[in-house]
C-alpha cells in the first residue's frame, strides 16, 4: 500500500524525532526518569525534575510562569476543567457562560452537560468567515456571566479571533476568559498576557508532541478559581489528580520548546506553501476558500466545491489524507458544524476539504494534491453536474 | 544501581512494551477519528489493545473505556454512575485510595450520603458492617478496592458483590493494584465497574481503563468529540494505549510465573524481618498481594527509615506515594498504634527484583539498626 500524503496537520502531527528522544529517556530503566513523580525517592525525585522542567517549558511557550502550567491528558480535558471548573467553583457569581458555535466539541459538548447542570449559555455566531466581533461579547455579557470561552484559532477554517479586544470586554465586566489554543501553539506566538486569557488550553499532539497530554494554564489571581473534576492524591495545585505521566510531559516540554523555537522559519515557509496552494485550489470552477488566509494562520485551508458530493470527493482522493469536517468528532460523517454555523448550506459543507499543513508538507505534495483534487472535482462534476 | 522496591507507586516499562509502543510515536501516528489511512491505523492499534485490555479481566472490549489513568477510572466510576442515579446512600471502605475518597466526598457535598465502610485490624474489609449499613436506607453506589496500596491485603469481592447486588445497589472496585498479581475476572468479582492502570503492571503512565457494565448508564467525565463511545472525550493516546494492551497481554502471559516469583521474594523479606525484634509486618494476617510487604521496626520513624535507605540506593515507599509526608488514612482506619504507623515504610516488589535485592536489603536495615545511636532510633517525634 503506497503511502498518502499526509496534509491533516491540524488533526494530529508525528512525534518530532527530538520529542521521541527525551520521551525515551523516560521510559524504561534505561532511562533515568520512569519512576512516579510524586515518590520521595532518587527515582522519584529524578521523574519529578524533569516534570517540572517541563513545566517550565510549557509554561514560557506562551509567556506564563510554570506554576501556572496544570498538566491534563489533554486539550479536552483542558477545555472540559476550564469550563466546568469554572462554572460550578464560581456559582454565587452566576450560572451563564458566553461561547461560540463554532469552538471545539470539548468546549461546546462542556457547555452542554453544564446547561444541563443548570447554566445558561449564550452562543455566538460568527460571520462568514469565522470571525467573532468584541462588540458580540460586549453585548452578550451579563452581570451574572462567569466566563467566556472563545478559541483562538480555529480548527476547521483557522480563523484567528481578535482574542485582545474580546478580553477587554469580559474583563471590563469581571468575568473570566478562557482560550483554547490548541491550534495557535507553534502556529503564531500565544502570549497569555497579550491575550488576556485567564486560562488557556494547549494540547502536545498538535505541535508535534505526543498524544495524551496538555495543558491548562491557569492564571494566578484572585477571581481565578476552578473546581477540579479529577479528584485524589493532590497532585497540580488540587486542580488534577492522577500520577503524572512523565514521559509524556517531558514529551510535551520539548515540543513547546521547538514550537516556540520553529515558529518564525516555520510561519514563513508554511506561508509560501499555502499561498501557492490557495491560488490553485481557488482558481478551480466553483471553489470558495472559506477563510483567506489574511483572517487565519497558514497552515489550515478549508475549501469548499459547491455542486461535488463531499463523500465522493474523499473517496477519490485516496493517496491525499486530509479531512473534511474535523477529525475529532470520532469519526463523524455529518457535515462540518462549523461550516453550517457560518451559513453554509449541508451539501456546500459536506463539500468541503481541509488541507493542513506540517513539517513535511513540501511543494512536490502540494502540487500532486492540487492535481489530484482538480481531477476528482471535474470528474464529479462530469457525474453530476446538476447537482 | 540502586534497588527499585516500589512498584506499587510505578512500573518501570517492559521492554517488549515499549517495542510495541515504538512506532505509534514514529510513522504510525495518525488520529484514530481520521478516516483516512494513518487515521484507520491508529483505530486498529486502538481496537486491538482495547481486545487486550478486556482479555486481562474477562470482559467483552466495548465495556472497556480507555481513560488517562485509574484516578480518572475512579472518578468516571463514582461521578458516572452517581450522576445515572438519584441521590441516595453511597458506601465506600475507608482504605480506598484518594481517588475514590474525594469522589465520594464530592458527592457528599452533592447530596449523596457518604458513609465509610471500616476495615478489620488486618485491612479486611468488616462485611458483618457492609450487612448493617447495606440494610439502611437504599444504598445506591458501593465502592471497594481488590487489593490495596498500602498494605496489599485483598478483599473478598465477590462476598461483597453478593450483597451488593442483593441490596440492588451498583459496585465499583479500584482493581489498578492487583491487576498483573492476582487473577482478575470481571464475572467471578461480579462488581459493575472495575479500575485499572497501565503503569502498574508495566505499562505506560497516562493509560488506564474503567471496564463497565452495559447495564450502567455512564455519564462522561470528560466530554467532547464522542470518543469511547460517548463515555470519554479527546483524542485517544494511542502509542500509551498500545503499551497498554501490550502490557496487560504480558501480564496474562506471565501471570503464574510473576506470582510465584513474587511470593517467594516476599517470603524471604518476611523471614529476614522476623528476625529483626520488634518488627511489625502489617496485615501479616490477612491475605495480601504477593508483592507487598509493609513492615515496622520498633523505635523508627517510617519517612527517616526510608531516607536513609534511600541514600544507600533503595528505594521503598513509606505510606502512599500520592500523598507522602502525611499519615495515611488506611493504617489509621486500621487502628494500628500512632507508634507503629509511623513507622511503616512499603516494599513492593517487581517482576525483575532477585533474590539478592531483598538480602542486600536486609543487610542494609541491618546496618542501619547498628549504625543509628540509641536516641536516633528511639527518637520518634
Amino acid at each position: 500500500m503506497d503511502e498518502q500524503i499526509y496534509l491533516d496537520y491540524a488533526a494530529t502531527t508525528p512525534v518530532d524525532p527530538a520529542v521521541a528522544r527525551a520521551m525515551a529517556e523516560c521510559l524504561g530503566t534505561e532511562g533515568d526518569a520512569w519512576a512516579n513523580p510524586a515518590s520521595t525517592h532518587a527515582a522519584g525525585r529524578a521523574a519529578r525534575a524533569r516534570v517540572e522542567q517541563a513545566r517550565a517549558a510549557v509554561g514560557a511557550a506562551v509567556g506564563a510562569p510554570a506554576g501556572w502550567v496544570v498538566f491534563t491528558s489533554g486539550a479536552t480535558e483542558s477545555n472540559n476543567l476550564a469550563l466546568k471548573g469554572a462554572l460550578r467553583a464560581q456559582r454565587k457569581r452566576g450560572k451563564h457562560l458566553i461561547t461560540v458555535k463554532t469552538e471545539h466539541k470539548s468546549v461546546l459538548d462542556a457547555a452542554k452537560a453544564l446547561a444541563r447542570d443548570g447554566c445558561e449559555v449564550t452562543y455566538l455566531i460568527p460571520d462568514r468567515q469565522g470571525r467573532v466581533a468584541p462588540e458580540q461579547v460586549a453585548a452578550a455579557l451579563r452581570d451574572d456571566t462567569v466566563l467566556v470561552a472563545v478559541m483562538l484559532v480555529n480548527n476547521e477554517l483557522g480563523v484567528v479571533q481578535p482574542i485582545e479586544a474580546i478580553a477587554r470586554e469580559v474583563h471590563a465586566r469581571g468575568a473570566l476568559l478562557h482560550v483554547d489554543a490548541v491550534q495557535g501553539l507553534g502556529k503564531l506566538p500565544v502570549d497569555l498576557a497579550a491575550l488576556g486569557a485567564d486560562t488557556l488550553s494547549l494540547s502536545a499532539h498538535k505541535c508535534y508532541g505526543p498524544k495524551g497530554i496538555g495543558a491548562l494554564v491557569v492564571r494566578r489571581a484572585p477571581g481565578v478559581v476552578l473546581e477540579a473534576q479529577m479528584h485524589g492524591g493532590g497532585h497540580e495545585r488540587g486542580l488534577r489528580s492522577g500520577t503524572l505521566a512523565t514521559h509524556q510531559i517531558v514529551g510535551f516540554g520539548v515540543a513547546a520548546e521547538l514550537a516556540v523555537a520553529r515558529l518564525e522559519a516555520e510561519r514563513a515557509r508554511i506561508g509560501a506553501l499555502r499561498a501557492t496552494l490557495e491560488t490553485a485550489l481557488a482558481a478551480l470552477p466553483d471553489a470558495v476558500v472559506n477563510c483567506p488566509v489574511t483572517l487565519g494562520v497558514p497552515h489550515i485551508l478549508s475549501v469548499s466545491f459547491r455542486g461535488v458530493h463531499g463523500e465522493s470527493l474523499v473517496a477519490d482522493l485516496p493517496e491525499l489524507a486530509l479531512a473534511t469536517g474535523s477529525a475529532c468528532s470520532a469519526a463523524s460523517p455529518e457535515p462540518s458544524y462549523v461550516l453550517r454555523a457560518l451559513g453554509h448550506d449541508d451539501l456546500t459543507a459536506a463539500a468541503t476539504l481541509r488541507l493542513s499543513l506540517g513539517c513535511g508538507t513540501t511543494a512536490a505534495q502540494l502540487r500532486t494534491a492540487v492535481e489530484r483534487i482538480a481531477g476528482a472535482v471535474a470528474r464529479l462534476r462530469a457525474l453530476a453536474p446538476a447537482a | 544501581m540502586a534497588v527499585y522496591l516500589d512498584h506499587n507507586a510505578s512500573t518501570p516499562l517492559d521492554p517488549t512494551v515499549l517495542a510495541a509502543m515504538r512506532p505509534y510515536l514514529g510513522t504510525r501516528f495518525g488520529n484514530a477519528s481520521s478516516l483516512h489511512r494513518f487515521g484507520r491505523s491508529a483505530r486498529n492499534a486502538i481496537d486491538a489493545a482495547r481486545g487486550q485490555v478486556a482479555a486481562l479481566v474477562g470482559a467483552a472490549p466495548q465495556q472497556v473505556v480507555f481513560t488517562s489513568g485509574g484516578t480518572e477510572s475512579d472518578g468516571l466510576a463514582l461521578f458516572g454512575a452517581a450522576a445515572g442515579l438519584a441521590p441516595g446512600r453511597l458506601l465506600v471502605s475507608a482504605v480506598e485510595h484518594s481517588a475514590v475518597l474525594e469522589p465520594a466526598r464530592a458527592l457528599a457535598r452533592r447530596g449523596w450520603e457518604l458513609a465509610l465502610l471500616p476495615v478489620d485490624r488486618d485491612c479486611r474489609l468488616d462485611l458483618d458492617a457492609l450487612d448493617a449499613a447495606l440494610a439502611g436506607s437504599t444504598v445506591r453506589l458501593v465502592s471497594v478496592m481488590l487489593a490495596n496500596n498500602e498494605t496489599g491485603v485483598v478483599q473478598e469481592i465477590a462476598a461483597v458483590a453478593d450483597r451488593v447486588r442483593a441490596a440492588g445497589a451498583l459496585l465499583h472496585v479500584d482493581a489498578v493494584q492487583a491487576a498483573g498479581k492476582l487473577p482478575l475476572d470481571l464475572g467471578a468479582l461480579g462488581c459493575h465497574l472495575l479500575s485499572l492502570s497501565a503503569h502498574k503492571l508495566y505499562g505506560p503512565q497516562g493509560a488506564g481503563a474503567l471496564v463497565v457494565d452495559p447495564m450502567v448508564a455512564l455519564e462522561p467525565l470528560v466530554l467532547g468529540g464522542g470518543q469511547e463511545q460517548g463515555r470519554r472525550g479527546g483524542t485517544e493516546p494511542v502509542a500509551a494505549l498500545v503499551g497498554f494492551g501490550a502490557a496487560t497481554a504480558l501480564a496474562v502471559a506471565e501471570l503464574p510465573g510473576r506470582i510465584a516469583h513474587l511470593g517467594a521474594l516476599r517470603a524471604r523479606l518476611e523471614a529476614g524481618l522476623r528476625a529483626h525484634p520488634g518488627c511489625t509486618i502489617v496485615a501479616a494476617g490477612a491475605p495480601r498481594l504477593p508483592n507487598t510487604v509493609q513492615f515496622a521496626l520498633p523505635g523508627y520513624d517510617g519517612g527517616a527509615l526510608q531516607m536513609a535507605l534511600d541514600r544507600l540506593g533503595f528505594a521503598v515507599a513509606t505510606g502512599s506515594a500520592c500523598h507522602s509526608g502525611r499519615p495515611s488514612h488506611v493504617l489509621e482506619a486500621m487502628g494500628l498504634a500512632p507508634e507503629v504507623a509511623r513507622g511503616v515504610v512499603r516494599v513492593s516488589f517487581g517482576k525483575d527484583n532477585r533474590d539478592q535485592d531483598v538480602d542486600s536489603l536486609l543487610a542494609a536495615l541491618g546496618s542501619l539498626r547498628s549504625a543509628l545511636p540509641v536516641s536516633a532510633v528511639s527518637g520518634g517525634g
